[in-house]
């Protein structure tokens, strides 16, 4: 009742606030943004609640038991009232309690490497829609943006078509960063060597901005992109227009463009190497480097012993003159043993859609694994000390 | 000789003509003044002769007393320094529009708000805090002294050293680019090669030494050194929440020292703990640096909530309400402060199960907190309420505070966060938390002790147009910053291309200029208080009427604080003994053992910043040098036997009957 009271509430009120400023977090474009403004307001009302009396107390008592008021009775010895204690604990208790499961629920289901249940309130995302996917890679200070469906790939401009889910895999190849488009969705960091998730939709035409929102050096200020929503027709054109730019990204022409530079123009790749993307991630592109899956699946396998630690060449390439430290080794790196398996490489594990997005109850979510079993043991009594037996 | 490069690199390392910034008038112009400033100092000093009464009584000093107005005096002027760059920062935000790039380079304006953050953390709020427990603790427990005098005059010089190595960056050199907590892989060898981060980590380092000795001995003296009858739940708050905040000290600092020598292993011998390549793991670092800096939040807030508390219960003249559960609050929070640190990083990619116990714990502190401000805003039901400048700035406490702990838990429900993290909505919601409540709370404390501290009151005009600029210019500078954060604006940018935006940045630098004046406000509050002192002048040692032992003594204290150890009946110690017609011992005084001044503490620090240099240019000789001289002087200090003496009965009998004197012509 209160939440559907709020929910009507709530954006009249923001509505008056929002006029004339770009709020876009309150505003946003993307459901999934949408759904995270609601908790911001939510959340926000709820503490309200006890906020709001805190001040007006404040305020009341210091005016009423100022010195120049005699009138007000004065207690010198007043110091405990069980009662009071307990408001005072619990009231906020209470609240917490509310914004606490609020949050569990909200947390899981708004998980950024969660498939999207929904493109919007009541539209639950239909099993023929294939979600666009998109690789992300944070260069300096730039973003690249791979289309693996189409064969592309962009910098500094990244478009989806209005109402598909895209699929976001996030990757560095330089410092920390955070991918950051406001009216999709919240952000994620995008670090060396680790992929990121995110899953969003967008659901109004328009050009939004993105960029980094995690302070990554000099160039930090213009690492800004465009990201467009288009029609579908619109979206079209835009794929034409970029593999019809011609060029290719390809391993050579990756590592010059990983150089750094600043407030980098818009730039096409009609084509891509296919397994560009994935040696990014495993910090591989430079020719003769061993892959990090390729170490990990050797690693796993029991690895090369003491041989291993040969198998280091001289670092030809780098993008700064030196790497090395002062009492340290000259710059160095594993070399590749095997061609070239990034490609090989399992296919990505993702969290399933919820089935229902009801706020709360959570009906959608699967039990987390792991406390279910813990769970049943305990119910089971099976759990033994060794003396027992 | 000077001619062989080889020569040169060994005798110099890495520091050459071009390390100075001639380049960069801005710097040159700041060097001329600090210079200019540093020169009539010292001529000053050196004209009145003051240098053989510093060194006597200030410098070498081991009573609490005196160190705690040290800590105090090295606040106040690192507060400059960081003030000047935020006002640069914001300056820069403000006109960086429409294509202009500002007047800032990026080179520039990186180092400003890392050095601003590092500043206004680790050298401006740190001692004030550490300065106000140093000076009031040990007298609201009755003590003479804290455990390990030579201690805490070596912990205050190290803290100088920490700063005049940050302060050395500012023109030898280049400061760290890389943001307050330094994240690898920017801050690795790879990315800095230049000596800013390396500056960084042995400024930090070093000032760490002495705060985490500090917070030893501040426990020690807290748990071993009370009067008798005060048992811990009769201990005053602020008592209390200094033994808390010395735990989260002894507990976290470790953290501090170990990931930043971890860091500087990779910068220096080529290890891989948080590098890219080889396994190296920066998010390990993201970790461990914030295992250190969440619980280091509440160590600047835990005592200010203890100032709170002393002064909401003396100017409501009444007990605090819910003393225990006040005692219980501040246990928990100190608990719970190690439990949440991963809310400072909900979008690296943690799973939602993950995410939402921490942002869950996050929450639960706020319950704590809450029952906090209840408690005060119960002291002040049925008091009879003086709105001296202590009082306000509680009030201003109260009311800005819960602002700042509403956004507080905002941002800890992880899906609001990753639309808000990292933008200036975040820095809004810390600025408010920090300056609505740790600066807020040292205004107070500093307006309540300052008559204890010096025997004359602060003049209240001063204070309060202080005050006024302080509170209102926070609104100015950081409501916007709020509004900024919800357009989806992120922190640390240098130029803007949406001009729409700009009127909020304008907004925030005219805050941020009425801050500046009420800092300037302050510094004339302090001269023209000096200036009327004996208009101000407070001869009973209890200015305000006060409830703890701290009040029972003179002002300024005796070097001895007590003649006699009082002993405690009641948690409002000197209320109680007023109250039951306390009279002061006029004979029978006995002779008092006290700690003997020592020079070593301020070698060491010395020698200690030296090496930190050695280390930053990679001269190593010097680094070599500097180390074992101080392995010298700490051996050599153990075989100085003159450490304490004893102040004869008749010396204490006169300061006694001074004191008499004193009391009798000010009845």
């Amino acid at each position: 009742m209160v939440l559907k009271f709020l929910r009507i509430a709530a954006p009249v009120a923001l509505g008056v606030l929002l006029s004339g400023c770009n709020f876009v977090v309150l505003d946003p474009s993307g459901d999934v943004a949408l759904q995270q403004r609601n908790l911001v307001v939510i959340s926000t009302v709820l503490m309200l609640l006890i906020i709001v009396p805190v001040m007006a107390l404040t305020a009341l008592f210091a005016w009423r038991y100022r010195q120049s008021n005699t009138a007000a009775p004065y207690d010198p010895d007043w110091d405990h009232s069980t009662q009071l204690e307990l408001v005072i604990w619990s009231a906020p208790l209470l609240i917490i309690i509310c914004l606490g499961a609020l949050t569990w629920m909200g947390t899981h289901l708004l998980d950024p490497y969660r498939v999207l249940g929904r493109i919007a309130s009541g539209q639950p995302v239909l099993r023929s829609v294939k979600p666009l996917e998109v690789d992300v890679v944070a260069l300096d200070w730039k973003w690249l943006f791979i289309y693996p469906e189409y064969g592309f790939a962009t910098v500094n401009e990244l478009a989806a078509p209005v109402g598909r889910p895209v699929d976001f895999h996030i990757t560095s190849a330089t410092v920390m960063n955070s991918f950051y488009i406001p009216a999709l969705a919240g952000q994620i960091y995008a670090m060396a060597g680790m992929e990121t998730k995110l899953h969003a939709v967008i659901n109004a035409p328009g050009r939004y901005r993105g960029f980094s929102a995690n302070y990554s050096g000099a160039g930090f200020s213009g690492m800004r992109f465009a990201f467009l929503g288009l029609t579908d027709a619109g979206f079209d054109k835009w794929v034409a227009k970029a593999r019809a730019a011609g060029g290719n990204l390809s391993r050579a022409g990756y590592l010059q463009l990983e150089k750094p530079s600043e407030n980098v123009p818009v730039r096409r790749f009609g084509s891509v190497d296919p397994a560009l993307y994935k040696a990014v991630l495993n910090m591989c592109v430079e020719p003769g480097k061993m892959c990090m899956s390729e170490m990990m699946a050797i690693d796993a396998g029991g690895g090369l012993g003491l041989a291993g630690i040969n198998d280091t060449l001289p670092l030809t390439y780098d993008k700064y003159a030196r790497r090395g430290a002062v009492f340290g080794d000259r710059p160095s790196f594993v070399a590749g043993i095997c061609d070239i398996d990034e490609l090989r490489s399992a296919a990505p594990k993702s969290l399933a859609a919820p089935r229902s997005m009801t706020p709360i109850n959570g009906a959608g979510l699967t039990p987390p694994q792991g406390i279910l079993p813990a769970f049943k043991v305990l119910q089971l009594g099976t759990l033994r000390l060794p003396s027992d037996s | 000789m000077f001619d062989n490069p080889h020569f040169v690199k060994f005798l110099f390392g890495r520091l050459t003509w071009e390390s100075f910034p001639f380049h960069e008038p801005i710097l040159v112009a700041t060097f001329v003044v600090v210079a200019a400033g540093g020169l009539a100092l010292l001529g000053a000093v050196t004209y009145f002769r003051l240098w053989g009464y510093l060194w006597r009584e200030w410098f070498t000093t081991v009573d609490h007393k005196r160190i705690g107005i040290m800590y105090m005096v090295l606040g106040v002027v690192m507060l400059l320094r960081g003030f000047a760059d935020a006002i640069m920062m914001r300056l820069q935000q403000a006109i960086a529009f429409n294509g202009s790039e500002g007047y800032l380079p990026a080179h520039h304006f990186d180092q400003i708000f890392t050095a601003h953050g590092v500043i206004m953390i680790f050298f401006v709020a740190m001692p004030m805090v550490t300065g106000l427990m140093n000076f009031v603790m040990p007298l609201q427990i009755g003590a003479r002294d804290v455990s390990f005098p030579f201690l805490n005059n070596f912990s205050f010089w190290m803290t100088v050293g920490g700063a005049v190595l940050v302060m050395l960056s500012l023109f030898v050199g280049e400061f760290a680019r890389t943001g307050w907590l330094a994240y690898p892989p920017l801050s690795n060898i790879g990315y800095s090669p230049d000596v800013g981060v390396d500056y960084y980590i042995w400024g930090l380092q070093v000032a760490g030494v002495g705060t985490t000795l500090s917070g030893i001995n501040l426990i020690c003296t807290i748990v071993k050194m009370r009067a008798p009858g005060m048992t811990m739940m009769k201990m005053p708050v602020f008592t209390w929440t200094a033994l808390c905040t010395n735990v989260l000290i002894v507990a976290s600092f470790p953290v501090l020292t170990a990931v930043l020598a971890l860091l500087a292993l990779d910068r220096y011998v080529g290890t891989d703990f948080f590098t890219n390549d080889f396994g190296g793991n920066p998010m390990m670092y993201v970790n461990l640096i914030w295992i250190w800096g969440h619980p280091e939040v509440y160590i600047l807030i835990l005592p200010a909530f203890g100032i709170f508390s002393e002064v909401v219960s003396t100017f409501a003249g009444k007990r605090l309400f819910g003393y225990t559960s006040m005692v219980y609050a501040t246990v928990v929070i100190t608990i719970l402060s190690y439990l949440v640190w991963l809310h400072h990083f909900f979008t690296m990619g943690s799973g939602a199960s993950v995410n939402s116990f921490f942002g869950i714990t996050t929450m639960i502190i706020s319950i704590p907190t809450g029952a906090k401000m209840f408690n005060w805003l119960f002291t002040m039901y049925r008091g009879r309420i003086r709105f001296e400048l202590p009082m306000m700035w509680t009030l201003a406490f109260m009311l800005t505070f819960v602002i700042g702990g509403m956004t507080g838990v905002l941002l800890a429900v992880p899906p609001a966060d990753f639309v808000l993290h990292n933008s200036l909505f975040l820095v809004a919601h810390f600025h408010n938390v920090i300056i609505g409540g740790v600066v807020f709370g040292l205004f107070a404390g500093i307006a309540y002790w300052f008559p204890k501290a010096f025997g004359f009151r602060l003049d209240p005009f001063w204070g309060k147009l202080s005050f006024w600029f302080w509170v209102v210019g926070f609104y100015f500078a950081f409501m916007p910053l709020y509004v900024l954060g919800l357009m989806g604006v992120t922190r640390r940018l240098r130029v803007f291309d949406d001009p729409s935006l700009q009127i909020w940045f304008v907004i925030a630098a005219f805050g941020a200029v009425l801050i500046a004046l009420g800092i300037a406000c302050f510094l004339i509050q302090i001269v023209v208080s000096i200036r009327n002192r004996e208009a101000l002048r407070d001869v009973t040692g209890d200015p305000w009427n006060g409830r703890t032992l701290e009040w029972a003594t003179s002002s300024p204290p005796p070097a001895y604080n007590f003649a006699f150890t009082p002993v405690v009946h009641d948690n409002d110690a000197w209320w109680d003994m007023k109250r039951r017609g306390y009279r002061r011992p006029l004979t029978g005084f006995r002779p008092i053992h006290m700690p003997r001044n020592t020079g070593a503490g301020i070698v060491l620090a010395g020698l200690a910043t030296v090496l930190g240099f050695g280390l930053i240019w990679y001269i190593w000789w010097l680094a070599a040098v500097s180390f074992a001289g101080l392995l010298a002087v700490a051996i050599g200090h153990t075989f100085n036997y003159r450490r304490d003496y004893d102040i004869p009965a008749e010396d204490v009998a006169r300061v006694e009957q001074a004191r008499t004197r004193q009391l009798a012509a000010g009845a």
